[in-house]
C-alpha cells in the first residue's frame, strides 16, 4: 500500500521544503521505498536542498504531459538507497498540473510499490497546492510559531477538510498532523513567538513535531544535503523524532526549552 | 499623494456586516429550477425574498452564459433579491456585470458548502432523532475562512477559529473556545442568544446588534458566557450564572 502525504502549509517560507526533504531522506533510511515530488511547478527547489539539480533531466510536468515516462523522470538519490526525487520544472505554468496527470503520476508510483510518497506543496492555495493535496492519504502542516503563519495553517486545515479526494467521495478528513518548525524557544520566552501550547491549542490538531530554529538546516540546503542526515545537529534529531513519531513510534518532544547560550548549548540541544 | 488628510470624510466604512444568503445552483434549467424555487417560496420560505441572495453556480465550467442568463432572470422573476455572483476561476470576470450583478468572492463559503456537516446530507441513513429538526452539529473544528450556516440553532463541538464565522437563524452554542465571528438570530430573533465557554471572539451578533472584540468587556472574556440582547444592545452573563 502506497501512502500519499501532503506536506503544507498556506504560508509560504515557513519550511515545506525542508520537511519534505527531511522526511522522505527519514523514510528512505528507515528502509521505506520512499519518492519526494516538488510540486512547486515554476519556483523548483527541492532538487536544490537534496542536492540532485546538477541530475535533472526530466520533470513532473514531462511526466505529465507524457514527454518522459516516470522512471526517467525519477532521480535515484546517491545518499540514500530507496529514495527517489521527482523534481518540479522551471519552465512551465502551474496549469500543466492537471488533476489526471497527477492521478497517472501516483499510479505510477503504486505500481512501483512505493511505500511513501511525499508532495512537497508550494505555498498558497492555488492549483498547485490544491493538486499537491488532492490525492493525499495524510496531511503534514508546517507552521512557525507565529501568529500570521498559524492562521494560513488553519485555513488550509480548513480547506484540506473539503478538497481531497477522499473529502470528495465523502470519506472524512484526512488526518492532519502539525509540525511546528524554526522554533525558538529563547524567543518563546520572551514572549516574541507563540508557544508549542498555544499554537496547538489554536490548530487543535496532533503535533508531529518541534523543529528547533538552526543553523544546521541553512548549512544543509547549502551543501544539498537534507538536514536529517546530520544527525549531530538538533533540528536532524528533531526530524528523524518526528520521522520515527510519523510511523508510529512515541518520542518525547525535545528542544521545546531555552538552552544553555553558546555554541555548546545550540549542540547538544535542550 | 494630492488628497490632504484633513480633508473632511464624505464616507465612513461601517464594518463587514452583509448578511446574504448563497444559492448554490447545481442545475441551470430555468424550468425546473422556476418550479423547485417557487414551491420553497410557497412553504413560507418567505426569507428568501427579502435577504440578499449572491448565486453561487456549481458548475460554472459547463455553464453557457445564455444558461445563466436564463437561470437569473427565472430568480429575478420570482422576486428573489439577488444582489451578486460568486467569483469563480472558470467564470469570466465580465459574467457578473453582463447578468447585471456584482462579483463577490465567495471561495471559502464554498469550502463550506461542501464539507458541510453531514448532518444535512446523509439522505441514506435515518435522520438522528436525538437533534431538533433544524439544528445543525458541528463536531469538526470551524477553520479559519470557513462559514456555517443553521437554519435554527448552531452547536459547535470544537473551536472556532479565527477568520471562521457562525452564522444562526435560532441560537448558537459553541462548547470550546469563540475566536471568530458568531451572528446568531441572523433573521432578526432577537430573543436568539449565543452561549459559549470560552469567548475570544472577533465578534458577537444578535439580530444584528454587534461587539467587535474590541468592544467585548474584559470581564468575560476567556470566559463561559452567555450572551443575550437588552433592547438595542448585547449583555452579558456568566454561562452559569443566574438565568
Ligand atoms: N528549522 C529551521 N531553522 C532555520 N532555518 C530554517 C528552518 N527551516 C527552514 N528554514 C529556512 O527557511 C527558509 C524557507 O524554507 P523552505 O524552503 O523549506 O520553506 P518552504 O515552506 O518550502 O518555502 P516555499 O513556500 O517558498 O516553498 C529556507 O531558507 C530554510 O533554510
Ligand atoms: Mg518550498
Amino acid at each position: 500500500m502506497t501512502k500519499i502525504v501532503v506536506v503544507t502549509s498556506g504560508k509560504g517560507g515557513v519550511g515545506k521544503t525542508t520537511t519534505s526533504a527531511a522526511l522522505a531522506t527519514g523514510l528512505a533510511m528507515r528502509g521505506h521505498k520512499t519518492t519526494v515530488i516538488d510540486f512547486d511547478v515554476g519556483l523548483r527547489n527541492l532538487d536544490l536542498i537534496m542536492g540532485c539539480e546538477r541530475r535533472v533531466v526530466y520533470d513532473l510536468v514531462n511526466v505529465i504531459n507524457g514527454d518522459a515516462n516516470l522512471k526517467q523522470g525519477l532521480i535515484k538519490d546517491k545518499r540514500v538507497e530507496n529514495l527517489f526525487i521527482l523534481p518540479a520544472s522551471q519552465t512551465r505554468d502551474k496549469d500543466a498540473l492537471s488533476q489526471e496527470g497527477v492521478e497517472k503520476v501516483l499510479n505510477g508510483l503504486r505500481d512501483m510499490e512505493m511505500e511513501y510518497v511525499i508532495c512537497d506543496s508550494p505555498a498558497g492555495i492555488e492549483k498547485g497546492a490544491l493538486m499537491a493535496a488532492y490525492f493525499a492519504d495524510e496531511a503534514i502542516v508546517v507552521t512557525n510559531p507565529e501568529v500570521s503563519s498559524v492562521r494560513d495553517s488553519d485555513r488550509i486545515l480548513g480547506i484540506l477538510s473539503s478538497k481531497t479526494r477522499k473529502a470528495e467521495l465523502g470519506e472524512g478528513d484526512i488526518p492532519a498532523r502539525l509540525l511546528l518548525t524554526r522554533y525558538s524557544p529563547e524567543r518563546v520566552e520572551r514572549g516574541e513567538m507563540l508557544s508549542v501550547e498555544d499554537v496547538q491549542e489554536i490548530l487543535a490538531v496532533d503535533l508531529l513535531g518541534v523543529i528547533p530554529e538552526s543553523q544546521a538546516v541553512l548549512n544543509a540546503s547549502n551543501s544539498g544535503a537534507p538536514v536529517i542526515l546530520d544527525l549531530e545537529s538538533d533540528a536532524g534529531l528533531a526530524y528523524a523524532d518526528a520521522v520515527a513519531r510519523f510511523i508510529g513510534e512515541e518520542r518525547p518532544h525535545r528542544f521545546l526549552t531555552a538552552a544553555k547560550k553558546g555554541l555548546f548549548g545550540r549542540l547538544f540541544g535542550g | 499623494m494630492t488628497v490632504s488628510i484633513e480633508e473632511k470624510a464624505s464616507f465612513e466604512f461601517k464594518g463587514r456586516m452583509l448578511m446574504a444568503t448563497v444559492l448554490y445552483l447545481k442545475d441551470l434549467d430555468s424550468r425546473s429550477l422556476h418550479q423547485q424555487i417557487s414551491q420553497r417560496l410557497e412553504d413560507a420560505a418567505q426569507w428568501l425574498l427579502d435577504a440578499p441572495v449572491v448565486v453561487d453556480v456549481a458548475h460554472p465550467e459547463e455553464a453557457s452564459q445564455v444558461e445563466l442568463l436564463t437561470a437569473v432572470d427565472t430568480l429575478r422573476g420570482l422576486g428573489v433579491n439577488l444582489v451578486a455572483l460568486a467569483r469563480h476561476p472558470e467564470l469570466d470576470d465580465q459574467v457578473a456585470a453582463m447578468l447585471g450583478l456584482g462579483s463577490i468572492n465567495l471561495a471559502n463559503g464554498r469550502d463550506v458548502a461542501r464539507s458541510e456537516p453531514p448532518a444535512r446530507t446523509g439522505n441514506s441513513k435515518a435522520a438522528p432523532a436525538a437533534a431538533a429538526e433544524d439544528t445543525l452539529v458541528v463536531e469538526q473544528p470551524v477553520r479559519s475562512g470557513q462559514q456555517v450556516y443553521a437554519r435554527g440553532d448552531l452547536i459547535v463541538l470544537a473551536p472556532v477559529s479565527t477568520g471562521a464565522e457562525l452564522l444562526a437563524e435560532g441560537n448558537i452554542h459553541i462548547y470550546s473556545t469563540l475566536r471568530g465571528r458568531a451572528l446568531a438570530g441572523v433573521r432578526g430573533n432577537e430573543a436568539a442568544r449565543i452561549f459559549c465557554q470560552d469567548l475570544d471572539a472577533e465578534l458577537v451578533s444578535i439580530a444584528g446588534h454587534y461587539r467587535v472584540a474590541e468592544d467585548l468587556p474584559d470581564a468575560y472574556r476567556r470566559k463561559p458566557v452567555q450572551m443575550s440582547l437588552d433592547g438595542d444592545a448585547m449583555s452579558f452573563a456568566d454561562l452559569m450564572g443566574k438565568s
